[in-house]
């Protein structure tokens, strides 16, 4: 198999992330290194906390670069949480920041109420059911991932809003709002939920994402 | 050598086992989150749950917390570092609360839980205290909890002390109090002694329920509880102890 790699850039649960690998097979390689992202087979990029600081130090280690010329080969990309949230072009965190642009659309915050008008609690926490929403034939290991309702860990208070429906692959109901769980373009996927946190339902999607063929 | 530990109202501790064999345990009955307090950390002035946090992360998969003398943000780091998801911090937050906005800019609001031990007062409302009820900190529960929750902590994990480890149901009043006045979820603990004190709990407002004793002691598991918490109508994961094997 080849090479796994989760970006190593100083922010949030890379630990975990790797635990989650080694338990289902994989020797994931730790990595900020040029090269080793080049060369890898599957490219992971986890994160927590804020969106400002991943892309200031994605960005410090010219890692952006790195992580755009891996997707522009083609090859199988996975952001989680706010290595998700990075895909898109531009996030209103704390100020207005720009993302990676590799998926069109913006990272906004949660409402504070529910589509009926009453409060909704924020940040998101929550063990929540996805679902998958896109019309395009997503296939493959999302197909196995996503088609089927599974329940994963989500934390967060910001959430994607892709530009083009077709790129929302799955989303969970919260508050009656509809959020992104899963987005996707190309090679590029992105889960706003932490698989790595998930059970054996996240150990499962992440198996789908390293065994699969057909990213 | 760790052990997990038990008291009723925060006192008279009773080893329960081995704290990384409950947790294997609870994360095969479908346990949505793991909660390690070290109860003696104050003693210490330091947290000494590195290493059980760390074998813990590497075995289980879901959120960790984990709380006790947690008074700086080195504290914070030294357990995020190892695979624990969120701190809780009560006697440091008590002492200096600009350390809760110190990990929630650093960390981001999802790594920081605020932790209350609530004494109820005889003439009504809460008081705040801490090292497991022995010392008062002269705030009131509430008013604290809204002022933790505007230095950007995401959660607030509140515990009554005169019903823990008493199987009696929890301070329904205290939860809903501490529910009504902030946005962010709030995990309720103390009392749970069956399926209907949970039930409760949620119904006053709690976005989620810590159980220790009930568990510890076996009077209760998971997959029942959550069987049952189902057919009563409370919004659970679903969940099945097969769906183990093979990851």
């Amino acid at each position: 198999m080849s090479r796994v790699a989760v970006v190593d850039y100083g922010i949030g649960n890379v630990f975990s992330v790797c635990n989650a690998l080694k338990h289902i097979g994989v020797d994931p390689i730790l990595t900020r290194d040029a090269k080793e992202i080049r060369n890898a087979g599957r490219l992971i990029l986890p994160g927590v906390g804020a969106f400002s600081r991943a892309m200031e130090n994605l960005r410090s280690l010219d890692l952006d670069t790195e992580i755009r010329a891996y997707v522009a080969a083609g090859r199988p990309f996975l952001g989680v949480c706010i290595g998700m949230q990075v895909l898109l072009d531009v996030s209103s965190e704390f100020g207005t920041h720009s993302g990676l642009g590799l998926i069109p659309g913006s990272v906004e915050k949660i409402p504070s109420v529910t589509t009926q008008n009453a409060a909704l609690r924020v940040p998101h926490v929550s063990w929540a059911q996805v679902k998958q929403v896109s019309a395009e034939d997503t296939g493959g290991w999302r197909k196995s991932a996503f088609y089927r309702p599974a329940y994963y860990y989500f934390v967060h208070s910001y959430s994607a809003q892709p530009a083009d429906p077709v790129n929302l692959m799955a989303t969970t109901e919260y508050g009656g709002h509809q959020i992104a769980a899963a987005i996707r373009r190309d090679n590029v996927t992105g889960v706003q939920f932490h698989p790595e946190r998930s059970g054996p339902a996240g150990l499962q999607m992440l198996k789908h994402f390293i065994e699969a063929d057909d990213c | 050598m760790s052990h997990l530990i038990k008291g009723v109202q925060m006192e008279g501790w009773r080893k329960m086992g081995d704290p990384a064999e409950r947790a294997r345990k609870y994360y095969a009955e479908g346990a949505d989150e793991l909660l390690y307090i070290d109860v003696v950390a104050s003693l210490y002035e330091r947290n000494n749950l590195a290493d059980i946090v760390r074998q813990v992360a590497s075995e289980t998969f879901v959120p960790i917390t984990v709380g006790g003398g947690i008074n700086s943000l080195e504290a914070a780091k030294a357990l995020l570092d190892v695979g624990a998801d969120k701190v809780a911090v009560n006697t440091g937050a008590t002492k200096c609360p600009e350390l809760l906005n110190e990990i929630s800019d650093t960390y981001g609001s999802q790594a920081v839980v605020l932790s209350v031990e609530a004494k109820r007062l005889p003439n009504g409302g809460w008081t705040a205290m801490t090292d497991n009820g022995r010392n008062h900190t002269g705030r009131e529960v509430v008013g604290w909890v809204e002022e933790a929750a505007r230095r950007g902590v995401g959660e607030v994990l509140i515990t009554s002390i005169d019903q823990d480890g008493c199987s009696k149901g929890m301070d329904l009043e205290l939860i809903a109090a501490v529910s009504a006045v902030v946005d962010i979820p709030v995990i309720a603990s103390g009392g749970v002694g069956a399926m209907e004190h949970v039930r409760a709990g949620i119904d006053c407002g709690a976005s989620a329920i810590a159980i220790a004793k009930a568990l510890h002691t076996d009077e209760q598991n998971l997959l029942d509880l959550r069987k049952m918490l189902a057919q009563s109508g409370v919004p659970v994961r679903p969940y099945a102890e097969k769906e183990m094997p093979g990851v």
